[in-house]
């Protein structure tokens, strides 16, 4: 593998350039966002397995302490994100796809917001394994989208039989409208170096690369101001063009390195780990100072939004109260968008709770994104093609989405999808392509799922099958085996009366009484051996050919 | 806020839409549109006026008939570009009914028939287009003779005596004639290009009088086009590079026999108006970025080869539907590599 020289990247083949719309939010500074009386700590990180409670209703609690430990290898432990009593654990509602409610704990606070840090850790002196289990106590998952509890990830590294060479800290932030990354990097770039640093001293790979979009100077020069002090030759920073989906992992890792993660497989596979730029500051945080991740930064910005900016937000904290310190013009807003423009989630309302994951809230208006308009028919103009950053054809996609060919779809590649929005967003039609491709690879995932409980249910029939036929078979073989027996023992009577009639030839006149005798033994072992034959002919009958098993 | 509608990402949009791409495409069309008429008198407008009257009907009849949403479908504006397109490829002489019966074959055969918008496997215009040249063989070769040789053009009153079925005060006979391409075609035999090009002034400077104004009109408008980027570069690309490699390499230095010159052919009959407005027709056309290019390519061959070996004078309405035919073949041997899927 060659070292890259300083700052060379591989463009991204594909991608699109909407307005960035990201000063409205870099005005001021990170602020630190008011203390809300109530906290809604859900038990579940969408798309992991939920937590095993350790608190119960009405214990104090302090902030940083555990309410909820996460199950062994993937779990995500919860913690309290300030000082308080637990008031209820029930269901609420919580940003999601599915729209459906989450157990979660309702923390009324204290206002002390009073801190239970763990000891803090010197990395230098660490080994991987401390390291990782420090991570893990402080329940850290990945910042920048799905969340991936970056223990089990760094442990996976670990555990793989390749070796990781590259460690790719993702600071793109390509979406529009999102600065979170931004605005961190711009104040806390020592922190986040240090967090690299610990990477480094856990993974120990060949070389760290950081992948920052050129449209953000002052946190670049951040940045490499904070590398050149720690003066590690590994690290270096990579700037890339503007232009999303450069932030997408597997897009950014091939802007970075030139190498393709081949279809289907994960980064570590191909001896790289990525990790996004805040997750990297939670892991200072949790190593250095002993802090569980129990705050984010969270982009709020929109055009309903008279001060928009990036805040420092307890996890747990109600968006709603968020608006409210952003100066929330209520007539104005449209919808709230939980994320970015491109591939955010639109909320239903504002009563829910920042999650772990929680980036950005875009509160916006009519004027600043108008509602989509309907469909047209496509016409095949190919936009979606020039744009797509996997280089699949979307247009084609599409059909075979809407005709449910999903073998089709399936062999171009539609599992390959990152679902980034680009097609949709030049699409002259307004076809809402992502919808389809969603639901052409869930329907695939349901129909694979089934094929794999019918081989499933097969197999066992199979095996059933297979287990009566020997069964069957042993219970011949005992036969078989108890006739021999018997046939035997018969075979040494006749012949000890054979001896026996032997002894008698001497006496002349019983030579005529012996060979009746001898002709009856042969009627009689003719009448012992007729039920043998007629058994042994049924026996291969009754074990049917291999090759006749499914007739069965 | 009221509870909107949740809606799926993503949630911003570019904002061009399919209409608006189809009204620049026809705007495009008013330099070659302007110079057929400067060249050729009124006929253009008055059948581009006629088919557009027609194509907005029967566009309607249809989407009645198939209970889809008249309005919504007719705001898209692509009855109107096949009803311009094929305007602009009819003789300037064509009576009503010629015009009815073409846009007829185009928008209820080609398109509607076929599902509408988006399912047509050949470009309209160039199926209604060809329907009249095999049924009328006459009457779509029936072309005016350019303003500057012979007799002046029709009148508008005799345009649209014509265009009515009536015969102009004049005769029709007085402004009608070969076309340049069918011009070399008939006579050019035996004779050098040069001697040819002075013996018959509507053969004009390089590729007959007009045509060259049309061709660079059509050109100027494919211009605009490419800019905008609502046409790519790789079909009329690859389209004109054929025509171009084939013509030099049949031109023979201007000899007897000679195909004619590669300005002859690019700048001659329907080319520029092919190369730019017919085979970039997203819906009939290839759409993979090598497929574009095959495409293209295929149907510049077949326009030299139809000009120069086959039975007519211009090719450009046969290639673009045997470019169709080929399409999705084309599409399908020519998918890209996907990322992550090895070299």
């Amino acid at each position: 593998m060659t070292a890259p020289f300083k700052g060379q990247f591989w463009p991204l083949p594909r991608g699109i350039h909407p307005p960035e719309n990201k000063q409205q939010s870099l005005r001021e500074p990170i602020r630190k966002a008011a203390l809300p009386k109530r906290l809604v700590l859900p038990l579940t990180q969408p798309g992991f397995v939920q937590a095993e409670l350790c608190v119960s209703v009405g214990q104090q609690v302090r902030k940083g302490e555990v309410l909820a430990r996460g199950t062994p290898g993937m779990g995500i432990t919860l913690h309290a994100s300030t000082s308080g009593i637990v008031s209820d654990i029930a269901e609420h509602q919580v940003p999601n796809a599915s729209g459906l409610p989450e157990l979660c704990l309702m923390l009324e606070s204290d206002g002390r917001d009073e801190w239970l840090k763990l000891p803090p850790l010197d990395y230098q002196h660490c080994d991987a394994p401390m390291l990782i289990q420090r991570i893990n106590e402080c329940g850290i998952n990945g910042l920048g989208g799905a969340g991936f509890p970056t223990h089990a990830k760094l442990q996976g590294a670990l555990n793989s039989k390749h070796k990781i060479h590259t460690l790719v800290i993702n600071a793109a932030e390509c979406e529009p409208f999102i600065t979170a990354d931004h605005a961190l990097m711009r104040e806390q770039a020592d922190e986040i170096v240090t967090g690299i640093c610990i990477l480094l001293q856990i993974l120990k790979p060949e070389r760290c690369l950081i992948g920052m979009e050129d449209n953000k100077s002052d946190a670049i020069i951040a940045m490499q101001a904070a590398v050149t002090r720690v003066n590690d030759p590994r690290i270096s920073l990579v700037v890339i063009p503007t232009l999303y989906p450069s932030g997408a992992e597997k897009q950014l890792i091939y802007m970075l390195t030139g190498t393709e993660i081949p279809s289907g497989t994960i980064t570590l596979g191909s001896g790289i780990l990525c990790q996004n730029v805040g997750t990297v500051h939670a892991i200072a945080r949790a190593v250095a100072h002993g802090e569980a991740l129990v705050s984010r930064i969270v982009t709020l910005t929109g055009a309903a939004l008279k001060r928009p900016g990036n805040l420092d937000v307890l996890i747990g904290t109600p968006i709603a109260e968020l608006l409210q310190q952003c100066d929330v013009d209520a007539t104005q807003l449209s919808r709230l968008i939980n994320g970015g423009p491109l591939m955010g989630l639109q909320l239903p309302h504002a009563n829910l709770p920042v999650l772990k994951i929680t980036n950005c809230v875009i509160a916006t208006t009519n004027a600043e994104m108008p509602p989509p308009v309907p469909a047209q028919a496509c016409i095949r103009c190919g936009f979606c093609a020039d744009v797509c950053p996997a280089t699949l054809l979307p247009q084609q996609l599409y059909w075979f989405a809407r005709s449910k060919e999903l073998e089709k779809a399936e062999s171009h590649n539609l599992l390959d999808c990152i679902e980034c929005g680009a097609c949709a967003y030049v699409c002259p039609s307004h076809i809402p392509l992502v919808q389809y491709y969603r639901a052409a690879k869930a329907e695939l995932r349901e129909e694979k799922e089934k094929h794999l409980m019918a081989e499933h249910s097969k197999e066992r029939y199979d095996y059933h099958q297979a287990r009566k036929e020997e069964e069957k078979r042993l219970e011949e073989q005992r036969r078989a085996e108890r006739v021999a027996l018997a046939k035997q023992r018969k075979e040494a009577a006749n012949a000890a009366l054979a001896v026996a009639g032997a002894s008698a030839v001497a006496d002349a006149d019983s030579a005529a009484k012996a060979a009746i005798a001898a002709a009856m033994e042969r009627v009689k072992a003719k009448k012992a051996a007729q039920p043998t034959t007629t058994d042994s002919a049924a026996a291969p009958a009754s074990i049917p050919a291999p090759d006749s098993d499914t007739k069965v | 806020m009221s509870s909107p509608a949740i809606n799926s990402s993503p949630h911003e949009h570019q904002g061009h839409s399919t209409s608006q791409l189809m009204q620049q495409v026809i705007l495009a069309c008013v330099p070659g549109l302007a110079a057929l008429t400067l060249y050729f008198g009124w006929g253009t407008l008055i059948n581009l006026v006629w088919l557009c009257l027609l194509a907005l009907i029967l566009e309607a009849a249809v989407l009645y008939l198939r209970r889809r949403p008249i309005l919504f479908y007719l705001s898209d504006c692509s009855a109107l570009l096949t009803a311009v397109l094929l305007a602009l490829a009819l003789p300037p002489t064509a009576p009503w009914w010629l015009g009815l019966i073409g846009i007829t074959a185009a928008i209820v055969m080609a398109k509607q028939l076929y599902g509408g918008m988006g399912y047509n496997p050949f470009n309209p215009a160039m199926v209604g287009y060809v329907v009249l040249l095999i049924s009328f063989p006459l009457q779509m070769t029936r072309w005016l003779l350019p303003e500057g040789v012979g007799a002046a053009l029709p009148s508008f009153v005799d345009s649209l005596a014509m265009f009515l079925g009536a015969k102009p005060s004049a005769g029709i006979d007085a402004f009608t004639g070969a076309t340049a391409l069918d011009s070399f075609r008939q006579f050019h035999g035996g004779q050098l290009i040069s001697e040819f090009y002075e013996r018959y002034p509507v053969m004009g400077v390089w590729s007959g009088l007009g045509w060259e104004w049309v061709n660079a009109g059509f050109l100027l408008g494919g211009c605009y086009l490419l800019y905008k980027k609502i046409i790519g570069w790789q079909i009329p690309g690859s389209m004109l590079l054929a025509i171009t490699v084939l013509s030099i390499l049949f031109y023979d230095g201007g000899s007897s026999a000679s195909h004619g010159s590669p300005l002859l052919h690019l700048f001659g009959g329907a080319t520029m108006l092919g190369a730019f407005f017919i085979a970039t027709d997203p819906v009939t056309a290839a759409t993979t970025p090598r497929g574009k290019l095959i495409y293209g390519a295929l149907i510049g061959a077949m326009v030299y080869l139809i000009r120069s070996w086959g039975n007519y004078p211009d090719g450009v309405a046969f290639a673009v539907l045997l470019g169709n035919f080929a399409a999705p073949l084309i599409d399908a041997c020519t998918r890209p590599r996907s990322y992550g899927h090895g070299k």
